[in-house]
């Protein structure tokens, strides 16, 4: 199965014990994609293809820039302007010409996402934004594949094997993006350079043991790291499983942003919203998104589904009538909405306003 | 008292990497619901992860003194 070179080139696996001639093998017949060739995607693209993974897809649409080169260590100044999935395959064909490339150069969205992701056995995600993270999360949910994520901030860095065997996945441990810049990307907070390196390095790590069939140690459980400190915390997220389950892709960057999208949410004031349950009580349900925790310290009445569960328990939701979503702030509520968009009453739905502050 | 370890953003909006709480906070629920009302910019965050001796917490779990608390948020960088 292997020529001579290729047994001169992985001979370290081979007498690795629990790798041998089987590892490699099945290294050779894996295929793995990898979302993102940046700060992370270029250590674990560069071990993949040292490793001898068979086939190994690189998905970025984006350029390289002069910035990128103090940690995206398979660029060269010469790379700048150019697409970075297409200059990551340049360097690692030359490291590897065994390995059978497919680059992907249109930005992955929900319409390519499921059709991208299914040929191949593990998904890395190394982008650097919300919505393409849970895209990735979810498309794998969807299609059953296990996830390598990792992500970094300033010194500290996480990795996690999600959706594993049917182990938890990123939406059990954050069922709601952020608000829109209330987590700093890297151009914002800055990151230190290296430290990609090592979040990265474990990544690939994980995915090569799971190709090669040896169980990978972070199944369920988020891995941090603090560089500054040399700590270190290896979290098991056994118990964060949610009862929301992923049946289909939605639109991330409205579900990630409230901008562009804000118009179109009906909106109804503290004031407003009184005088109509007032007049008539009977027409208009009232939904509570926030946490069981937050409702049991108060609450203006209607039914409780806390945002996670939202599509989960659409079955509760009004089919007539006015229906008013409402959080503590009016954020929350808003993404209920936006998530509900295809119900056959949302043109009937009302966020309120600055939520209970006003109340 | 309880002391919670700070991760990600939480460090710098809190301004410390670890946080000394004398108030009387019985359960994970409760410390979201401080940390929430307290620091603006961690509500903003929209969920949290809290790990109690290394292991998920459930908005139910009860905390004491001895507990290692681990206050987690959602990071995006690549």
């Amino acid at each position: 199965m292997f020529t001579k070179e290729e047994l001169e080139r992985y001979s370290r696996h081979f007498v690795l014990p629990n790798f041998g001639l089987q590892g490699q093998e099945n290294l050779k017949k894996s295929s793995v994609l990898v979302v993102g060739a940046g700060g992370l995607g270029s250590p674990v693209l560069q071990y993949l293809t040292a490793a001898g993974v068979g086939k190994i897809g690189i998905a970025d649409f984006d350029e390289v820039s002069l910035s990128n080169l103090q940690r995206q260590v398979l660029f060269t100044t010469e790379s700048i302007k150019k697409n970075k999935a297409q200059e990551a395959s340049k360097y690692l064909e030359a490291l590897n010409p065994h390995i059978e490339f497919k680059i992907y150069t249109d930005k992955l969205t929900s319409a390519n996402a499921l059709q991208t992701l299914k040929d191949y056995d593990v998904i890395i995600d190394g982008t650097d934004n919300f919505p393409t993270r849970y895209l990735v999360n979810d498309a794998c949910v969807i299609l059953n594949k296990p996830l390598v994520y990792g992500s970094i901030h300033g010194f500290e860095g996480q990795c996690c094997v999600f959706n594993y065997k049917g182990g938890p996945n990123y939406r059990d441990i954050h069922p709601t993006p952020p608000d829109p810049s209330a987590v700093p990307n890297c151009a914002e907070g800055g990151v230190l350079g290296a430290l990609a390196g090592i979040i990265g390095s474990m990544m690939a790590v994980e995915a090569i043991k799971i190709v090669a069939g040896l169980e990978p140690g972070l199944a369920g459980k988020l891995y941090l790291f603090d560089s500054l400190h040399y700590y270190n915390q290896k979290i098991n997220l056994g118990e964060a499983k949610l009862a929301n389950k992923v049946t289909k892709l939605i639109d991330y960057e409205a579900f990630c942003s409230l901008t562009g999208t804000k118009q179109t949410i009906n909106e109804v004031t503290a004031a407003e919203l009184k005088k109509w349950l007032n007049k008539s009580p009977e027409s208009i349900q009232l939904v509570d998104v926030r946490e069981t925790y937050e409702r049991a310290i108060g609450h203006i009445g209607g039914i409780h589904i806390p945002l996670h569960a939202i599509i989960a328990q659409t079955d509760e939701i009004a089919n007539d009538g006015k229906v008013i979503f409402y959080c503590s702030g009016g954020i929350r509520s808003a993404h209920a909405i936006m998530q509900l968009g295809q119900h056959s009453n949302a043109q009937n739905f009302y966020n309120l306003a600055e939520g209970l502050k006003n109340w | 008292m309880i002391t919670i370890k700070l991760f990600g953003i939480t460090r710098e909006i809190v301004g410390q990497p670890i946080l000394e709480l004398a108030e009387p906070i019985d359960t994970v629920g409760q410390l979201k619901d401080f940390m929430m009302i307290t620091y603006p910019k961690i509500k903003a965050l929209n969920s949290l992860l809290i790990a109690v001796n290394s292991e998920y917490a459930q908005d139910e779990q009860l905390l004491t003194s001895t507990d290692e608390i681990a206050l987690i948020p959602p990071v995006s960088g690549g």
